[in-house]
């Protein structure tokens, strides 16, 4: 009696209910299919998030002033939080200037100082736009934020100093305002003031429903001069000499900065510091703890299905004693009908699972809800041993009762 | 243990002198008791080590008691028998008289109460499972009064199947089988399945299915009590062929016909064994064989 013969019993005894074996392998194809499956989308919307903040620039920091007392913000090294502050001074330029100029910060690469001015109305010949967001800076900016231009270039350091009218414009204001036309070289009039538009910046995509292609990137002063005025900054956008060296970065930057500010001890800083890198630790933490929860989810139905194999196995069981006892008459160890019933259970639930592998996979190249999931090879061979081990393990108890029997009961068996 | 199991043909039961059975029979080279193939070995069987002296069944003081308290029920109130081999023994007795009880005792399906039970000289009662299993495969065919054949498998599979069991390799198990098929006059009938059959042509394929392993003892419990006259003659004219070529069978049945083909008459009441009387020598044929020519006895109907 070889494991060969054990097993085309087990076929045939598979095959001899159809319609109850497919139904039960469903339930185990439903579980495995699940699991892949939506560990896939959260590892896809996980990437996919990755990918945004990636884009958003890398190795950057981005200060920004912080008016609201209490608390120093995500990413700020304010020191604990409520203790007495000084009077909150907004960035200046001068704050810029001594991040980039001293020596005390080797791990910064470039320093750009930012103004914003928002919905500033925009014609063209005729055509008018309102961009949702026009930003002076200097020219490091668009390296530190991962924007490059699609045609034309940046304005350069001259153009900053000489307070040059030149722009370089998203792909939707050039769209909204030159349609087909190259808009390079073009005179724009922003809220009244001429502006030459010298590059167009290659398309980013709309980041969380704001379309980050909707802007207008001007020199400091120009935008000083015509649009926000002479106050403070409304951020420094630093770029870290390599993604390694961010956090040293940050340590510098909150160095210098509360010197300036004079911030001491307990007291609250009056700026906080974003930090690329920490945030896409924290957005990757909680993506995980999503793909985890839809892992679990899914798991519940994998155990779901092994309890639908471990009934249809007492069924079988139960309908077959009958057949066990003319099996034990005739001299069949208790080996071989274990091995026949647990075989049983471990192909229901080995072809239940590797047709939940099909699926998964097939379902893999459609994107679901917004999301195109990756499939985590892991997971794959994860799925197939649960679902195995369940097919073992659930089918061990039915079969053990049945080869357990002594022949005349089974056979005196109603 | 090394003296492989022999079939009843070729046994030190196939005595000289009994020529005219064992040979003025032209069907008795028919029984498939082919010696053991090399691949299965035997010599590990348990209770295969008697020898001619040595009776193939020893039976001392067995109890069986079912249910326990106000319920209890003595089937069996201390029975003891000794059965030679080659010998062709009837039980009888009234419903309830413990007779399947017997049975499923001699054939290890069930274990006694107390009370030992010897078969080739060997303890049963100590075999572990595997042990057993291989007793009730390679030992003893049991023939059931409801036939007891696998469904949706065809006849030759089901009479394959102890073969399969007993680790025999497919090719010779096919030509095994197709030879008892051969035997109980099935031949054309192997790929029909049990509901495919007559309740007379059942009984033959699980006659066939005993007899395919050459089992040293064959068990039958009432085999002829679900069958009509013709197929319980075909059925007993097989019985008493095997008596002739030496096999030693236990038959269990409620009809004086049937008990008139046996050697022995042993009857019980209430569990115990009120009457063992001899109709035959058991080194001599059963008493009615050969009164008919078998080649109608196995004729197909
Ligand atoms: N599993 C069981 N549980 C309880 N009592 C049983 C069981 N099997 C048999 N008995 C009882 O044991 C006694 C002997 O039963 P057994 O089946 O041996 O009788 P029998 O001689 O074969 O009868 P019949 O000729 O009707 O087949 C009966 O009284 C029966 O009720
Ligand atoms: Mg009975």
């Amino acid at each position: 009696m070889n494991a060969l013969e054990i097993t085309r019993f087990a076929v045939r005894g598979l095959t001899a209910n159809k319609m109850r074996s497919v139904l039960t392998m469903l339930g185990i194809l439903i579980g495995v299919a699940a699991v892949i499956l939506l560990v896939a989308v959260g590892q896809g919307s996980s990437e996919s998030i990755k990918q945004r903040i990636q884009s958003l620039g890398a190795n950057t920091l981005t200060v920004s002033a912080s008016f609201s007392g209490g608390f120093g913000g995500p990413g700020g090294r304010s020191g604990g939080g409520g203790g007495p502050r000084t009077q909150a001074r907004g960035l200046t330029l001068d704050d810029a200037r001594a991040l980039a100029g001293s020596g005390n910060a080797p791990s910064v690469k470039s320093v750009s100082p930012v103004v914003t001015a928002s919905s500033a109305t925009t014609t063209y010949e005729g055509a008018s736009h309102d961009i949702s967001q026009v930003v002076g800076t200097y020219p490091s900016y668009f390296e530190a934020t991962n924007k490059p231009v699609a045609s034309g270039a940046y304005f350069t350091n001259q153009d900053v100093t000489g307070v040059r009218k030149v722009v370089v414009i998203g792909k939707t204001v050039a769209e909204e305002l030159f349609g087909q036309a190259d808009p390079v070289g073009g005179r724009v009039s922003i809220e009244g003031v001429s502006f030459t538009v010298v590059g167009v910046l290659k398309e980013s995509g709309s980041t969380g429903g704001q379309d980050a292609d909707d802007i207008a990137i001007a020199p400091l002063p120009a935008v000083q001069q015509t649009l926000s005025g002479y106050g403070s900054l409304g951020s420094i956008v630093i770029q870290a000499t390599s993604a390694e060296t961010t956090d040293a970065a940050e340590a510098e930057i909150t160095a210098i900065l509360n010197q300036r500010h004079d911030i001491t001890g307990s007291a609250t800083a009056d700026y906080r510091i974003l930090n690329q890198a920490s945030l896409q630790e924290t957005v990757t933490e909680a993506t995980g703890t999503f793909t985890v929860l839809l892992g679990a989810v899914a798991a519940i139905s994998l155990l779901v299905g092994g309890i639908g194999i471990t009934n249809i196995m007492l069924v079988t069981v139960t309908e077959r004693t009958r057949e066990i006892g003319i099996r034990k008459a005739i001299g069949a160890p208790r080996g071989a009908i274990l091995g026949q019933f647990l075989i049983e259970a471990t192909l229901l639930s080995l072809i239940g699972g590797l047709l939940g592998v099909g699926v998964a996979v097939a379902g893999s190249q459609f994107t679901i809800a917004g999301v195109r999931p990756v499939i985590v090879p892991q997971s794959i061979v994860l799925a197939l041993g649960v679902s195995v081990a369940i097919g073992l393990f659930f089918g061990s108890y039915p079969a053990n009762r049945a080869a357990k029997l002594r022949p005349i009961e089974a056979l005196r068996f109603e | 243990m090394n003296e492989p199991l022999n079939g009843p043909l070729n046994g030190p039961t196939a005595r000289p002198g009994d020529g005219a059975y064992s040979a003025g029979n032209g069907w008795t080279t028919a029984v498939p008791c082919d010696p053991p193939p090399a691949d299965s070995p035997r010599d590990d069987v348990p209770g295969g080590e008697a020898s001619g002296a040595e009776p193939v069944l020893l039976i001392r003081d067995v109890r069986k008691i079912y249910g326990e308290g106000e319920a209890t029920v003595h089937a069996l109130r201390g029975v003891s028998l000794t059965v030679e081999r080659g010998d062709y023994v009837a039980i009888m007795g009234a419903s309830g008289s413990g007779k399947s009880t017997l049975m499923n005792i001699i054939g290890c399906l069930d274990i006694p109460t107390t009370g030992t039970y010897l078969l080739g000289g060997t303890d049963v009662g100590v075999l572990d499972d595997v042990q057993l299993a291989r007793v009730r495969n390679r030992r003893i065919g049991f023939i059931f009064q409801s036939f007891n054949l696998i469904p949706r498998m065809s006849a030759l599979a089901n009479v394959e199947l102890p073969l399969a069991y007993g680790g025999v390799r497919a090719a010779d198990r096919r030509r095994r089988a197709l030879a008892a098929l051969g035997l109980v006059g099935l031949a054309d009938r192997v790929g029909h399945q049990p509901n495919e059959l007559s309740g007379g042509q059942q009984q033959r394929v699980a006659v066939a299915r005993a007899l395919v392993t050459s089992p040293t003892l064959l068990l039958a419990d009432e085999p002829t009590g679900a069958l009509d006259s013709t197929s319980t003659r075909d059925v007993l004219a097989i019985f008493d062929r095997l008596s002739v070529s030496g096999r030693t069978i236990v038959v269990i049945t409620h009809e004086d016909d049937v008990a008139a083909h046996a050697k022995r008459v042993i009857r019980l009441m209430d569990g115990q064994i009120v009457e063992d009387r001899r109709q035959a020598p058991v080194d001599g044929p059963p008493p009615l064989a050969g009164l008919r020519p078998p080649t109608e006895a196995v004729s197909d109907r």
